[in-house]
């Protein structure tokens, strides 16, 4: 079958758009066992993600089963998760000044 | 399984034969360049360093100048110098020299200036030429390639497809008996602890922490977020939103063997099989440190189409984004986009990437080859020039 999206880990809490998705389209996947059926909130670009579950503010973003970041914001299912809610956790020397 | 190649005095193995025309300091550029374009069969290496920096960084320029005149894929070497730089020109070519490969110098400010340095160069290189192509590939085993590793202009596909894919390749040649190199450590940060767990022992696995947490401590000191530095500009427009996530994709690449030990940039591996080797991820110095770490090919995997090749060490490109590979048909060389979409297996994908890997180490022209795009080149310095 060929599938909208990617989802490597059925732990994930983003997938990979492999499509141009359109807002207001279900996206249907597969995870381990699990078929996904999620609403898409807003245009997906090939290549980009959106969560595939609510995901609170402050949450750990998991991609291949791991911690890729975290929530900057509250990202709604279907919606892009990208930089604009999505922060790293490595390589920010912009935090250690802050903090000084 | 073979390939064929061209056997070195000293028992490497060339997948191409070159002339080297090697530039030892910045100041040698020009003359170098002008040498290697008049000569067919002759390639120059450029670089920017040798002169005004810390003893560091010039035994660095020395020791890379060295492995790269020793690389298999360069059956003899010509050194150009200005004559006054901190590289020091005899080292290098006794080093070189050791080898058995014929080294020959020409100093620009002995040579009475720029005009008389080409002439003289390209005189010598000729003669040069004339001797490396008396010699005729000859069948190898895998166990003779050494195979360089690198992902560049990356997007969300590389992680998924085409970086999976390479590793099944790296397995491939570690099986074979052969060496694989990973490098790039700056995109081992925030997938270390994964990579950790394919150390041979404890110790080689905190030697590879150690250069992840020296590189992330340079960016941090820096006092700046390394987005946009690291995912670059062009990641984060293919999808990547953090450099957590682009490291948990690029370090695919090493495949499932175990590390066997981890050397500072550009140092040839004394052990064959899967190794880690320090280097940031830009592809001048990357390309450059795997030459000098002896790399006879290199797999080079892009989701945005990166053109980039290297002078003397054939740099295979492949995608698995489709859009990349119908739009960018001059620099790409292999598609894995069928991975993508689940009509090939990634063990599927990794045997036909071994194919056309041979075929290449044997002598077919890669896409940077054919276009000349490849004068991605430098040497990775630690201190300031002063």
């Amino acid at each position: 079958m060929k599938q909208d999206a990617i989802m490597i880990k059925a732990q994930d809490n983003v997938a990979t758009a492999l499509r141009d998705l359109d807002a207001g389209q279900i996206c249907r996947f597969v995870a381990g066992k699990k078929t996904f059926n999620v609403t898409i909130k807003e245009p997906i670009v090939y290549g980009h993600k959106f969560a595939v579950v609510e995901i609170p503010k402050g949450t750990d973003i998991i991609k291949y089963g791991e911690v890729m970041g975290r929530a900057t914001a509250h990202i709604p299912q279907g919606a892009h998760a990208h930089v604009q809610n999505i922060e790293s956790l490595r390589g920010r020397g912009d935090l250690g000044k802050k903090g000084a | 399984m073979e390939f064929l190649g061209y056997k070195r005095e000293d028992g490497g193995v060339g997948t191409r034969n070159y002339v080297g025309i090697l530039s030892t300091v910045i100041c040698g550029n020009e003359v170098a360049e002008k040498i290697a374009s008049q000569v067919e069969g002759a390639t120059a290496f450029l670089h920017h360093q040798g002169c005004c920096q810390t003893p560091v960084d010039i035994n660095r320029v020395n020791d890379v100048l060295i492995g790269l005149g020793k690389n298999p894929n360069l059956a003899t070497v010509l050194l150009v110098s200005l004559g006054c730089e901190s590289t020091n020109i005899h080292k290098v070519a006794d080093a070189i020299g050791a080898t058995g490969k014929r080294v020959e110098t020409v100093v620009i400010q002995e040579e009475g200036g720029a005009a008389k340095s080409v002439a003289q160069g390209i005189l010598l290189a000729q003669a040069m030429v004339t001797d490396a192509s008396k010699q005729k590939r000859v069948p190898f085993p895998l166990s003779e390639l050494v195979l360089g590793l690198k992902c560049g202009s990356s997007d969300t596909t590389s992680g998924l497809s085409s970086n999976p894919v390479v590793g099944i390749l790296s397995d491939l040649i570690v099986a074979a008996g052969g060496t694989s190199i990973v490098g790039e450590v700056t995109e081992f940060i925030g997938a270390e602890h994964l990579l950790a767990k394919h150390a041979k022992d404890e110790e080689t696995a905190r030697k590879m922490l150690f250069l992840v947490e020296r590189m992330e401590n340079r960016a941090i000191q820096m006092g700046f977020d390394i987005r946009g530095g690291q995912p670059t500009g062009g990641n984060i427009k293919g999808g990547l939103s953090t450099i957590e996530e682009k490291s948990l994709g690029a370090i695919a690449k090493a495949g499932n063997a175990p590390f066997q030990a981890v050397y500072e940039y550009g140092v040839k591996p004394d052990v064959k099989g899967l190794v880690v080797m320090d280097s940031p991820g830009r592809e001048p110095e990357i390309l450059t440190g795997l030459a000098a770490a002896g790399a006879n090919v290199i797999a080079f995997t892009t989701g945005r189409g990166a053109p980039q090749g290297f002078p003397f060490v054939p740099v295979i490109k492949l995608t698995g984004n489709e859009k990349t590979w119908k739009n960018l048909k001059d620099h790409m060389d292999f598609s894995v986009s069928s991975v993508m979409e689940g009509a090939e297996t990634f063990t599927e994908a990794g045997e036909r990437l071994l194919a056309e890997l041979i075929d290449v180490a044997s002598g077919k022209r890669t896409k940077a080859e054919i276009s000349g795009y490849t004068s991605s080149m430098d040497i990775y310095m630690v201190g300031p020039v002063i």
